[in-house]
């Protein structure tokens, strides 16, 4: 299997801060590859930077077999390349049909139809609050919503940004779970950045810890599970 | 509000109040025989001072009673038609107002003028209310069709009907060259770029008076045929003016009732093509931007284009309404495009409530006809209308129309 998008030794700054230090991973074509790590290690900054916001000081980002360092946000959507940014970032005064339609907008008309009912089935709950303005829903319901919204545009990799982040522990596994489906059933790989380490690490074929800016340890989502270090630093307290 | 607090909130009040009354209302030149004479009225800076501190004390006690209590006006909650309703029927007495016993000349001129600020408020909601680009400089548009029309008219001797879509075309150019330099503006930034740009537009005006006529202006502007047939009592010889062409007695409000109309299609028309722009995914891309930028570069808008739809659109009607000035007026001058005209079509958007198209005309009826009805009281009316104003944004702080239709409805529709 050819890897789907690698990343190579990218660096990035904000300004004097540098806050990648050459990192490099690489996701294949149908896996679920989870990026855990601290608060400010860097998963919220690689994850914009495989979008080219902020574009990579050094290194390169090649998505199906093409250099995709110095494209701009906006055309990752034509690339295949989905993604529900930190914070779900939905369209607070907008209804749940209008965001979703807004996720299509790069895409075929024709397909519009088809592809809500996909998502109504996928969260039935977005299905009865489709007239909804989005901004009144709860945070799971808008998580649904802003991963909803990126699998309109009919996506090949699937980028999500803590689709866990201030959600209810049931909540947290029916949103894995969906991911899960996405991938499963679709054929859609995910790149998803959490803190929530236990359930991303369940969920996806392989992990990447990152500390600082750096990858420290990487394999396949199980093993890193019952690394002891791994537990000790990102699992004390349970299933955090 | 604690006792303390508000009047100390009045206090300061007062004290603004003050620094500004001394000068403007304190001192007044006074013509006499023997030369100009310097007279105070400080009684009457005292009452307006007076006047805010027990206003501005009232209303921090007001505002004190519990959360979001004070000044707040809640309309009842009407049916989800009654916009469209109101809309229609305001539709149908604009169609046959002029035709009603109330038409005099007096009234049907303020009409046209009502709907050309209408014409306007539609075109800035674009920019403003619906793609959220907050343009303090929309008179610039105004000005460029305006002027557009006239020189072509003057030198061309072009028609109505052709010089409105040239007129369009240019304001919406040059509402592209505003859009470019301003792309990575927001709020605030943007604000003083645009109103930069709004003076720039006049003030070039004021000076090229070779192209311009400069404060002298341009005179003697074609004024609109009736699809060639002209409106006049002295026609040039050969030439069959409208009333006899209809066998009619000349009457200039044949003229004013023809401009009433014409802009009424104008407004109309704008009205319709934003509605359904709305609809659109470009449209429902202008609202999307002002909801989250960064969200719209994710999936895959690029907010160059859309910003810049939006300005030229927005201009375009800028740029027709601006014809439709010139042909009315037959004379326009750097004068007629002042910030203070993109300060009101400004506030018919805020007022009306950001990005309702019904809104906007009711507050272009508030904001020209108040003005206009409050002449009696001569002076006094540009206070009364500030102080309506501040009374309005203090009951409805969203705008008189705050409720958003969404543009898309599932289900009975398809």
């Amino acid at each position: 299997m050819s890897a789907l998008l690698s990343i190579e030794r990218v660096k990035a700054r904000y300004g004097p801060v540098e806050a990648l230090r050459g990192v490099s991973l690489h996701v294949d074509e149908g896996e679920i590859v989870a990026l855990i790590g601290a608060n400010g290690a860097g998963k919220s900054t690689l994850l914009m930077t495989i979008c080219g916001d902020p574009r990579a000081a050094e290194g390169r980002v090649v998505y199906a077999g093409r250099d995709i360092t110095g494209a701009a946000l906006h055309e990752m959507v034509d690339l295949g390349i989905a993604q529900s940014p930190e914070g779900r970032r939905i369209f607070p005064r907008m209804s749940v049909l209008e965001n979703l339609q807004m996720g299509a907008f790069k895409g075929d008309p024709a397909n519009f139809q088809g592809d809500l009912d996909r998502i109504f089935a996928l969260f039935p709950r977005l299905a009865e609050r489709r007239s909804q303005r989005a901004g009144t829903m709860s945070g799971g319901e808008q998580q649904m919503l802003a991963i909803g919204r990126a699998l309109m545009s009919r996506p090949r990799l699937l980028l999500l940004d803590e689709p866990s982040l201030g959600l209810a522990p049931l909540l947290v596994a029916q949103i894995f779970a969906t991911i899960r489906e996405i991938n499963r059933e679709r054929g859609v790989t995910v790149l998803l950045v959490e803190q929530n380490a236990y359930h991303a690490l369940r969920l996806a074929h392989r992990g990447y810890v990152l500390v600082n800016g750096e990858i420290r340890m990487s394999g396949e989502g199980q093993k890193l599970l019952d690394d002891p270090d791994i537990r000790k630093a990102y699992l004390a307290g349970g299933h955090g | 509000m604690p006792f303390a607090q508000a009047l100390r909130e009045a206090g300061m009040a007062a004290f603004v109040a003050a620094m500004l009354a001394v000068p403007l209302v304190g001192f007044r030149l006074a013509d006499t025989s023997t030369g100009l004479r310097i007279d105070t009225r400080f009684d009457w800076v005292a009452f307006g001072v007076g006047g805010v501190f027990l206003g501005r004390l009232l209303l921090g006690l007001l505002r004190g009673r519990g959360p979001g209590s004070g000044l707040r006006l809640d309309l009842p909650k009407l049916p989800s038609n009654a916009g469209t309703l109101f809309g229609a029927g305001l539709a149908i007495f604009a169609i046959v107002m002029p035709f009603t016993p109330m038409a005099d000349r007096y009234v049907v001129e303020l009409a046209i003028t009502v709907l050309i600020y209408v014409m306007l408020g539609w075109g800035l909601n674009i920019v403003v209310g619906l793609a959220g680009l907050l343009d303090l400089g929309y008179v610039a548009f105004y000005a460029v069709g305006a002027y557009s029309y006239a020189l072509f008219a003057i030198h061309f001797g072009w028609s109505f009907w052709i010089c409105l879509p040239i007129a369009g075309a240019l304001a919406a150019l040059f509402g592209v060259l505003l859009g470019f330099p301003v792309l990575r503006l927001r709020g605030d930034y943007l604000a003083i770029v645009t109103l930069g740009f709004g003076e720039m537009i006049r003030i070039v005006l004021l000076n090229w008076k070779e192209f311009s006529g400069g404060s002298a202006g341009l005179t003697s502007i074609p004024r609109p045929s009736f699809f060639g047939i002209q409106f006049t009592n002295n026609p040039d010889p050969g030439v069959i003016p409208f009333h006899e062409y209809f066998g009619l007695d000349f009457s200039p409000m044949q003229r004013i009732t023809f401009l009433y109309y014409l802009i009424f299609a104008l407004a109309l028309a704008t009205n319709f093509f934003t509605l359904r722009l709305r609809k659109l995914p470009i449209g429902r891309a202008w609202e999307a931007l002002r909801e989250d930028e960064i969200a719209c570069r994710a999936l895959g808008i690029n907010p160059t284009n859309v910003k810049l739809s939006a300005f030229a659109l927005g201009a375009m009607f800028g740029g027709f309404a601006g014809a439709f000035f010139a042909t009315r007026q037959g004379f326009i001058s750097p004068e007629s495009f002042t910030f203070i005209e993109s300060a009101v079509i400004l506030a018919i958007v805020v007022l009306g409530g950001m990005g309702s198209q019904l809104g906007v005309v009711i507050a272009a009826g508030f904001l020209i006809l108040v003005p206009e009805l409050l002449r009696e009281f001569s002076q006094y009316r540009m206070i009364l209308f500030g102080l309506a104003m501040v009374l309005i944004m203090l009951w409805r702080p969203q705008g008189l129309v705050a409720h958003r239709d969404p543009s898309i409805r599932l289900g009975a529709a398809r």
